[in-house]
């Protein structure tokens, strides 16, 4: 699809001679046509979209957030084995300096304090000498990758058993809503904490066990979007025009019910996030060595009381995730209502 | 029958001179068989089954289209003619039983696998839907939905697709077209999307257009422009139309030939004029008498009393007899078959057809309105 410049009303005067055209080319300098007409160019229906995310201050909050949490995390480790810029492994011991204390400190000079500065160990050190920093940051990396992967997998299967049922009906959705059924009564906590602890609980498992898991809510939005975009009359015209099937429900129904699959699937990585610090935290997710928030705060919950940062740090990152990403999808969501008061430039 | 009108007579003016021939880019028209009508409808009835009963939506009905005709199907809402003609298409929902045979140049289409009969759709029988706000999707651009209906039946580039789509909003009087293609449909009013809808029908060089009430949705003076258009397109692509209205009007400055269909079956089939001067079906000189017309302007409508039966449980003889006032002992046991008139070609479902002969204005046999509406 062609993305036209954003240009939203450009009112050309409409009397012929009020601006004289442009003796050279005839054409006008205001950017507009010498038609003698209101150019108004309606915005489609991306554009409007865009133009609403963009200005909805939440989503965009959220969105800087996450950026910038997630820049952090992969360049200050590094990720697909390249280095990061900051020196520590996740994985060395060493030894415990200060008691593990945060070296942190935010307090400028002129405020009483010793001056910005990272130090060595900036989040502290855990009881083997690890620097904490770096485990945070491998703690957010497999978080995020988990979430992600999930969304992925849930919104993929959702998106496929709820458009089959909802565009064929009969028996193919008394089958698939069924097995929807039957996903939405197994206690999910549990079957992936079994399921993880079996597989060994890497972090990919991991996704794909609770992807398999959290796609029945979807697969029933779809398949209701899918049942009332299925008897609109465009969908009745591609059918004359001798479309297929599957040409109908790709190309013809999906790009209408996208606002609600992107939506939710923001929604479901925000709540995959917390779906797996829970499982961690259960000490049924990411298996050591590797490490994940959940993970990180579950191993130093008893650490509260005398070191809290061991507490705090992946506490932090895990509520800047999820609410970032939560802001992101609530933008998202009002972006694509149709009912949101157009807001023009 | 066939049809033995000039199928010219009605239509409207000729294409535009100076609007590119469709012919350029579009298929070559195929070797027509020489005795065979293009589209046969045989006996077709179309039956829902529902909670409450078998709705028998259309009961028998025939018909023939011949080349470039303009065959107009009316009746009121439930009659049956959006339904036959949706058999047509192949649109029908799949508990919809259907009989008999829709031939397509003595083919059957009906007998016809799920494949071919999609191929067919689009590309020899096209549709034109009645709302246009809703028959195009709004996620598209107009450019990329009429290539996607060429691209559906020929194996061609996009960029040939969309030049061919230029052309086709060109031919359907859209200004500017090679600019529109990347418009979407909210960006054009209601009566270019219906020319847009007019220029994705025949954009595959189809020989049946179906045409089911094109101009509903359109406020009247649109109304005009539009069917102008159709016919003035149909004559370029050399189509046949079948088309679908409620609208007496229109149907008399469109079509060839007039199909009245009442309660699943036709009532009455002949040429236009035929059936608009001398009607041989009370049922459709009731229709004529109860449009407001610029000639017996002043006068009183004659509505015809009563409303069209369930289609559940028909009872037996004539459907129309409990609001005819031509009815007699036969017309509620014996259902009257299409007879041939006194007129050639044009064949009515009245067991008392003469009476109506007989009169100068059949449409007197109703009683006009007590009140004048102003």
């Amino acid at each position: 699809m062609t993305t036209l410049p954003p240009q939203p009303i450009t009112p050309e005067p409409g009397l012929p001679g009020t601006v004289p055209p442009d003796p050279v080319s005839g054409a006008p300098q205001g950017g507009g046509g010498v038609e003698r007409e209101f150019t108004i160019r309606a915005m489609t229906q991306r554009q409007l979209v865009t133009r609403r995310f963009l200005r909805h201050r939440g989503a965009m909050i959220g969105l800087a957030v996450f950026v910038v949490v997630l820049v952090l995390a992969n360049s200050a480790i590094g990720i697909f084995g390249l280095p990061g810029w900051w020196g520590e492994s996740y994985q060395t011991t060493g030894e415990v300096v200060a008691g593990g204390r945060m070296t942190l400190d935010l307090l400028p000079s002129f405020a009483d304090g010793d001056g910005v500065a990272l130090g060595n160990h900036p989040f502290g050190q855990d009881n083997v000498g690890r620097d904490y920093f770096a485990l945070t940051m491998r703690g957010a990396q497999i978080s995020i990758v988990i979430s992600l992967l999930v969304g992925l997998i849930a919104t993929t299967l959702g998106v496929v058993v709820g458009a089959l049922s909802g565009y064929f009906r009969g028996w193919v959705e008394g089958v698939l809503m069924r097995i929807t059924d039957v996903f939405l009564t197994i206690p999910l906590l549990l079957i992936a904490a079994v399921v993880g602890k079996i597989s060994g609980g890497g972090p990919v498992t991991l996704a794909f066990v609770l992807g398999l898991l959290v796609w029945v809510q979807l697969a029933r939005l779809v398949r209701g979007e899918f049942l009332s975009l299925r008897e609109k009359e465009f969908v009745e015209a591609a059918r004359a025009m001798g479309a297929s099937s599957a040409r109908i429900i790709f190309r013809h129904i999906l790009p209408n019910a996208l606002g609600t699959i992107i939506v939710n699937a923001t929604l479901t990585i925000a709540g995959a996030i917390l779906l797996e610090t829970a499982l961690s935290f259960l000490s049924f997710g990411v298996q050591p060595p590797d490490t994940s928030l959940g993970r990180l705060i579950s191993d130093y919950q008893q650490a509260f009381q005398t070191r809290p940062w061991l507490f705090w740090w992946p506490g932090v990152f895990i509520i800047a995730i999820a609410l970032s990403v939560n802001f992101i999808g609530d933008g998202l969501r009002d972006a694509f209502d149709p009912k949101q008061t157009r807001v023009r430039a | 029958m066939t049809a033995t009108s000039d199928p010219s007579a009605a239509s409207g003016p000729p294409p535009a001179a100076g609007s590119p021939s469709p012919a350029t880019t579009a298929p070559r028209r195929r070797e027509r068989v020489a005795d065979v009508p293009l589209l046969e409808v045989q006996d077709l009835t179309v039956r829902f089954g529902t909670e409450d009963g078998v709705v028998n939506a259309v009961r028998g009905v025939s018909y023939q289209l011949a080349e470039r005709e303009v065959l107009g199907i009316v009746g009121e809402s439930g009659s049956g003619k959006s339904v036959s003609s949706l058999a047509v298409m192949g649109l029908l929902p799949r508990t919809a039983l259907i009989t008999g045979r829709i031939l397509l140049e003595g083919e059957n289409i009906l007998e016809m696998g799920v494949k071919e009969q999609r191929s067919l759709r689009g590309r020899r029988i096209a549709m034109i839907f009645q709302d246009p706000m809703t028959a195009l999707n709004p996620v598209y651009s107009v450019g990329d939905q009429l290539a996607e209906a060429v691209r559906s039946h020929e194996q061609i580039s996009k960029k040939m697709a969309l030049s061919r789509a230029a052309e086709m909003l060109d031919l359907v009087g859209i200004p500017r077209p090679v600019d529109r293609l990347g418009s979407y449909p909210h960006e054009f009013s209601g009566g270019m999307r219906q020319r847009v809808m007019i220029a994705m029908a025949v954009i595959n060089n189809p020989d049946v257009i179906i045409a089911d009430e094109p101009t509903t949705a359109l406020d009247v003076t649109v109304q005009a422009q539009i069917l102008e258009k159709l016919i003035e397109v149909k004559d370029a692509v050399n189509a046949a139309i079948v088309l679908i209205t409620h609208d007496l009007g229109v149907v008399a400055g469109m079509a060839n030939r007039v199909l009245v269909m009442y309660a699943g079956k036709a009532v009455e089939l002949g040429r236009t004029d035929q059936v608009f001067t001398s009607p041989r079906m009370p049922y459709a000189a009731g229709l004529l008498g109860s449009m407001p017309s610029l000639a017996s302007a002043g006068g009183r409508l004659r509505p015809i009393p009563g409303a069209p039966p369930s289609l559940i449980n028909l009872p037996p003889g004539c459907p129309f007899s409990p609001r005819c006032p031509l009815v007699q002992d036969r017309c509620n046991s014996e259902e009257p078959a299409l007879y041939a008139t006194d007129q050639h070609d044009h064949t009515a479902a009245c067991h008392y057809w003469a009476d109506l002969a007989d009169r100068e204005d059949p449409t007197s046999i109703f009683r006009p309105t007590a009140v004048v509406a102003e």
